[in-house]
C-alpha cells in the first residue's frame, strides 16, 4: 500500500538527513506503529506519505514514495487527498469548519462527491464513532477526546486507504485515549484501512500495532518487524515491556494481559519482599489527608474552593492542602478542572467561594497579590511552556527572569545549564524540543526559587527519555522541601513521582490519598506495573528492579 | 417535546425547532439586517432609531444559537456605542455646523491662521450642535447594530455555501480570516496572563503590547497548520478544463468588469447616460457569464446547503418591507422622521412608520426556534466544561 523506495529527506539548512535510507513496504490493512526518541524524523516519516513533505513543509525529497500507486512527487498533497487522511498532533489546527457536520463533510466536498453520498457517509461516520449527538455542535466547544475523534472522522469520510496520525492520544486522558484507539482498531479491523501512527505514549498503543517501524536514531536506518521483536531493541519501551526485559521473558509481552499471564512467577517471587510503597503506606495510609512524609507549615492551602468560569461551575467545594516536600499528581478527565485549580493557586481566577491561601494562615491571597511577589511564592510550568517565553534566544529569556526575580544575573542560566547541559545561548526558544522548551520554562520558574512549583501537563510530547530526566529534576526538588502539584494524565508519571494522588471530577475532589492507594484501587489509574502484580503494590518498574537487587534475588 | 394534538393551523404556523434541514437560510438574515439597516439610514428620529436597535436586539435573544459568532452582538453593540462616543466628541471640540443659540458652555478656542478657514478648535458649545451629532451618530450606531444582528444570526460558513463556486475560494479565505479573529483575541488573553507567571504586571495595554510578538508568532504557527491541513484535505482540487475554456473565462470576467466600470461611469457622467444603461447590462452580463465559466474549473460539491424556503421568504420581506416602508415615508414626512435640529424640540414618534418597523420582529415568531442552550458552551473557548458521554466514565 505504501512503498518507500531509498527515501531520505533534507531539510533546507541542515546538514544531516532528517530520514534516510528508509526503503521497506506497509502492506494493505495493517496497523504501524512509527516508535523512536523525539527528533528522530517521525513527522518528517509521516509527512512524506501524505506529501506535505516536501511539497508543502520544503526540503529535499530523494528516493521515492508510493501511496496507492500514486508517486508523491508527482502528486501534490490534495491530489492525494483521497487516498491518505491526515490527523496532526492539534485537532484543532486541523478544522476547518465549526461544526461537526460541517467539518465530517468538509473533505468530501473538496472531492466532489455527490450531495447523497456525502449525506449517506457522514450518518455512517456519526455512527462509527459515536458523534451522533455532537453533530451540530461547534467544534471548539468539544473535549479533547472528542476533537481528536471529530478530526478522525473527517478524513475517513472520504474513505482514504490510509489513514497518518501524528501522536493522536497525547492530549487525551485514559479513557478517551482508549475510545480513540477502539476506533482505529475498528478500522483496521472492519475497513482494512492502512493506519500509519506514531506516538510516545507506547503503553497505549503497542498493543494494537501489527508491526512496529523503529527508528533508533536521527539518520540511522529504520528497522520493520513484529512488536515483540522490535521492542526488544528499541530505546523507548512502554513499562509492560521493561518489566518483561527485567524478568527475561521471550517473546516479550506487550499488553497486560499477556503479561499477567506470564508473571505467576515473578508473582512468587516478589511475594516474599515487601514493595516500597507499602511500606510507606504503613504509616500514612489510615488517613485520607496527608500522607507520611511531609510536615511542616503548609505551603498552600485551599478550603471549600468554587471557582465559576462563565456559567460553569468549574470547581467546587475543592479543599487542599500541600506541605513542603510532597509532590501530588492530580488527575482526572479532560475538563474536570485540573488546570483551574492550578490556575486559581496563581491568581488566575477569583474564587466565588472559599479561600486560597499561600504560606500558612497570615500568608497571601493569590488573586490580590501583585505578580512580582506572587514569583516568590509559587511558580506554574502552562500546558504550553512557550506561553512562558518571549524571548527571541534562550540568553535573553534567562537575563529577563534573572530580572524579574530580581536574581542575582546567572542564576537562571546556571539552572538550564543543569537541566539542559547542551543548549547554546543563542538558540531561539521556539527551535527547542518540546522537553528542552519544557525545561527552560522550570529554569525560568525556578529562578524565583518559590517553594511551591505547579507544572500543568508536563509530559505531553515527551518521549520516554525526556520523561525520565523531568522526572529526576522534579524528584530532586521536592527533596530540597519543594512541594510539587502536577496535573497530568500519564499514569506511569504519576506512579513513578506522586506520593499522593488527588483525583477530580467535575470539579470535586473524588479521591484523595497516597498514590499507592487511589492508583490501584481504580483500572483507569493504575499504572501497567501495578495492573500486572495485582493485587500486590507495586507501581514501577523500578521499584521492583531495586527490590528484586536488594534482595539478592536473580531474575 | 409537546404531545401529539389534531393539527390546528395555529400549529402549522408555529416555528418549528431549527434542524439543519430546516435552518433558515443565512442570506435571508442578511436581507431582513440591510432591509433594517436602510430604514436606519433613512432616518435621524432617536425614538424610531432606538427603535430599530430593540427590535434587532429583541430578534437575536429571541433567535440566536450558541455558536461562537452568536456572540458578535455585545461587541456590535459597544463599536456602536464607541461610535457614538466620538461623533459627540467631535461635535464638541470642533464646532458644529448647526447654528445654534443655546450655548451649554464655552471651551476655550484656538486661534487657527486664515489659510485654515472655516477648521474650528474650541469655542462654543451649542445644545442644538449636540442634539444634531447625536442624532446623526446614532444614526450610523443603528446601521452597526443591524449589521451585527445579522452576523449573530447568520453563520458566515453556510453563507459561504451560497457563494458561485468560482467565488468559494476567496470566499474561504475570507471565512479563515474571520474565524482566526477570535482564536487571537484569546491567545492574547492567555498569553497575558501567562505574564503573572514571570511575575510581570498582567494589566494596562503596555502588557498587552509586549506579547505582540509571541501571539502573532503562534498566529502564524496556526496558519501554517491550518494551511498544511487543508491541503491535505483537498481544498484547491480543480478539475482540467480546456484553455479555450480558461481563456474565454478570464476574457468573459475582464471584459465584463471593465463594462460595469464604464456603464457606471456613464450613467453618473454628467453626459452619455443613453450608453451607460446599456454597457452596464452587459458588463454585468459578461462578468456573470465569466463567473458561470469559471465554476467549471472548481469540483467542489455543497453538503447540505440552506434551501430558501417560506419562512426565509418571509423573513427578508419583513425586512425589506422596513426599509422600503421607511424609504418612503422619509419622503412623505421629513418633518417627522429627519426632524429639524434647530429650534430644540422633543422628537415625536411618527406612528405609523413606526408601526412598520415593528414589523421587523417578524423573523421572532417565524425562523425556527435554535435548540436551547446547553451550559457548557457558555463561555470558554477552551476545552475544558464539556462532560464527556457516560460511556466513557463507565469504560474508566
Amino acid at each position: 500500500m505504501i512503498r518507500f523506495d531509498q527515501v531520505s529527506v533534507t531539510y533546507g539548512d541542515g546538514a544531516a538527513p532528517v530520514v534516510h535510507g528508509v526503503d521497506l513496504t506497509v502492506p494493505e490493512g495493517e496497523l504501524v506503529l512509527v516508535v523512536g526518541p523525539s527528533g528522530v524524523g517521525k513527522s518528517t516519516l509521516l509527512g512524506t506519505v501524505s506529501g506535505l513533505v516536501p511539497h508543502f513543509t520544503g526540503g529535499t525529497l530523494h528516493g521515492r514514495v508510493t501511496v496507492d500507486g500514486r508517486d508523491t512527487r508527482e502528486h501534490r498533497p490534495r491530489e492525494l487527498a483521497d487516498v491518505v487522511g491526515t490527523v496532526g498532533q492539534d485537532p484543532l489546527a486541523h478544522f476547518v469548519t465549526d461544526t461537526v457536520e460541517d467539518e465530517l463533510a468538509y473533505g468530501m466536498e473538496c472531492l466532489g462527491l455527490p450531495p447523497d453520498t456525502m449525506r449517506r457517509r457522514v450518518e455512517e461516520t456519526l455512527d462509527l464513532l459515536g458523534l451522533a449527538d455532537l453533530r451540530d455542535r461547534p467544534v471548539a466547544a468539544l473535549s479533547g477526546g472528542q476533537m481528536q475523534r471529530v478530526a478522525i472522522g473527517s478524513v475517513l469520510t472520504t474513505h482514504p486507504k490510509v489513514l497518518v496520525l501524528d501522536e493522536p492520544t497525547s492530549a487525551l486522558d485514559p479513557a478517551a485515549a482508549e475510545e480513540v484507539l477502539a476506533v482505529l482498531q475498528r478500522l483496521v479491523h472492519d475497513l482494512g484501512t492502512t493506519v500509519l501512527m506514531a506516538e510516545h505514549r507506547l503503553e497505549r498503543v503497542v498493543q494494537y500495532a501489527d508491526q512496529v517501524l523503529l527508528l533508533p536514531a536521527p539518520g540511522a536506518a529504520p528497522v520493520l518487524g513484529e512488536p515483540a521483536e522490535v521492542m526488544a531493541l528499541s530505546p523507548v519501551r512502554p513499562p509492560v515491556v521493561a518489566l518483561g526485559r527485567l524478568a527475561g521473558w521471550s517473546p516479550l509481552p506487550l499488553s497486560v494481559r499477556d503479561a499477567r499471564r506470564r508473571a505467576a512467577g515473578l508473582r512468587e517471587r516478589l511475594d516474599a519482599l515487601e514493595p516500597p510503597a507499602e511500606r510507606d503506606g504503613s504509616g500514612g495510609s489510615g488517613g485520607s489527608g496527608s500522607p507520611g512524609g511531609a510536615g511542616g507549615e503548609p505551603l498552600a492551602e485551599v478550603s471549600s474552593l468554587t471557582v465559576r468560569r462563565g456559567r460553569i461551575t468549574a470547581l467546587e467545594e475543592v479543599d487542599l492542602t500541600v506541605r513542603p516536600g510532597e509532590t501530588i499528581a492530580l488527575m482526572g478527565r479532560n475538563g474536570a478542572g485540573k488546570s483551574t485549580l492550578l490556575n486559581t493557586l496563581v491568581g488566575m481566577y477569583e474564587p466565588a467561594r472559599g479561600t486560597v491561601r499561600l504560606g500558612g494562615a497570615s500568608g497571601a491571597v493569590p488573586h490580590r497579590t501583585r505578580p512580582s511577589e506572587l514569583l516568590r511564592r509559587v511558580g506554574l510550568v502552562p500546558q504550553d511552556p512557550r506561553d512562558l517565553l518571549y524571548a527571541d534566544t534562550v540568553a535573553a529569556e534567562c537575563a529577563g527572569a534573572d530580572r524579574d526575580a530580581d536574581a542575582e544575573p546567572g542564576t537562571c542560566r546556571a539552572l538550564v545549564s543543569t537541566l539542559l547541559p547542551d543548549v547554546h545561548d543563542d538558540t531561539h526558544p521556539r527551535d527547542l524540543s518540546e522537553g528542552q522548551r519544557l525545561a527552560l520554562a522550570l529554569a525560568v520558574v525556578l529562578t524565583a526559587a518559590p517553594p511551591l512549583l505547579l507544572l500543568d501537563e508536563p509530559t505531553r510530547g515527551l518521549d520516554y527519555a525526556a520523561k525520565e530526566r523531568l522526572t529526576g529534576v522534579l524528584r530532586a526538588l521536592a527533596d530540597d522541601g519543594h512541594a510539587v502539584v502536577l496535573a497530568t494524565h500519564d499514569v506511569e508519571l504519576a506512579a513513578e513521582l506522586a506520593r499522593r494522588v488527588v483525583i477530580l471530577a467535575d470539579g470535586e475532589i473524588v479521591a484523595d490519598g497516597p498514590s499507592t492507594e487511589v492508583v490501584t484501587s481504580s483500572p483507569a489509574f493504575a499504572p501497567q506495573t501495578a495492573k500486572i502484580l495485582a493485587p500486590r503494590r507495586w507501581l514501577t518498574v523500578g521499584q521492583v528492579r531495586t527490590a528484586l537487587e536488594e534482595a539478592g534475588v536473580s531474575v | 417535546m409537546t404531545p401529539r394534538q389534531p393539527l390546528s393551523a395555529l400549529r402549522v404556523l408555529r416555528a418549528p425547532r431549527a434542524t439543519r434541514s430546516n435552518a433558515l437560510h443565512a442570506g435571508a438574515w442578511w436581507l431582513w439586517a440591510l432591509g433594517l439597516a436602510t430604514a436606519a439610514s433613512r432616518t435621524t428620529n432617536p425614538l424610531l432609531l432606538a427603535l430599530i436597535i430593540a427590535v434587532t436586539a429583541y430578534v437575536v435573544a429571541a433567535r440566536r444559537t450558541d455558536a461562537p459568532w452568536a456572540r458578535g452582538y455585545g461587541a456590535f453593540l459597544k463599536i456602536a456605542l464607541a461610535v457614538l462616543v466620538i461623533r459627540l466628541f467631535f461635535a464638541v471640540f470642533l464646532g458644529s455646523p448647526i447654528p445654534g443659540t443655546t450655548v451649554l458652555f464655552t471651551l476655550p478656542e484656538v486661534p487657527l491662521p486664515d489659510w485654515a478657514q472655516g477648521v474650528r478648535i474650541g469655542g462654543r458649545v451649542t445644545a442644538e450642535g449636540l442634539v444634531f451629532a447625536l442624532r446623526d451618530g446614532l444614526k450610523l450606531a443603528t446601521m452597526l447594530v443591524c449589521v451585527g444582528a445579522a452576523n449573530a444570526l447568520a453563520s458566515p460558513a453556510r453563507l459561504l455555501k451560497s457563494l458561485p463556486a468560482a467565488l468559494y475560494e476567496a470566499g474561504m479565505a475570507v471565512v479563515v480570516a474571520m474565524t482566526f479573529a477570535p482564536h487571537l483575541i484569546a491567545d492574547v488573553r492567555r498569553l497575558r496572563a501567562a505574564r503573572r507567571l514571570r511575575g510581570r504586571d498582567d494589566k494596562g495595554i503596555r502588557a498587552v503590547l509586549r506579547i505582540g510578538l509571541p501571539v502573532l508568532e503562534g498566529a502564524l504557527e496556526r496558519s501554517v497548520a491550518l494551511a498544511a491541513s487543508m491541503d491535505a484535505r483537498g481544498y484547491g482540487r480543480t478539475a482540467r478544463v480546456p484553455p479555450a475554456v480558461r481563456r474565454t473565462t478570464a476574457a468573459l470576467t475582464l471584459g465584463g468588469l471593465l463594462g460595469v466600470c464604464a456603464g457606471t461611469y456613464g450613467l453618473l457622467a454628467a453626459q452619455g447616460a443613453a450608453l451607460g444603461l446599456p454597457v452596464l447590462l452587459l458588463g454585468l452580463a459578461a462578468a456573470l457569464g465569466g463567473l458561470w465559466l469559471g465554476g467549471r474549473r472548481a469540483v467542489r460539491s455543497r453538503y447540505r446547503p440552506d434551501r430558501w424556503g417560506t419562512r426565509a421568504w418571509l423573513v427578508s420581506a419583513s425586512g425589506a418591507a422596513v426599509g422600503a416602508a421607511v424609504a418612503w415615508a422619509a419622503s412623505r414626512l421629513p418633518e417627522a422622521l429627519d426632524p429639524p435640529p434647530v429650534p430644540l424640540t422633543a422628537p415625536e414618534l411618527p406612528l405609523w412608520p413606526a408601526a412598520a418597523v415593528l414589523a421587523g420582529l417578524l423573523p421572532a415568531f417565524v425562523a425556527p426556534v435554535p435548540a436551547p442552550r446547553t451550559e457548557t458552551d457558555a463561555g470558554s473557548v477552551s476545552r475544558t466544561g464539556q462532560t464527556p458521554p457516560a460511556k466513557e466514565t463507565t469504560r474508566a
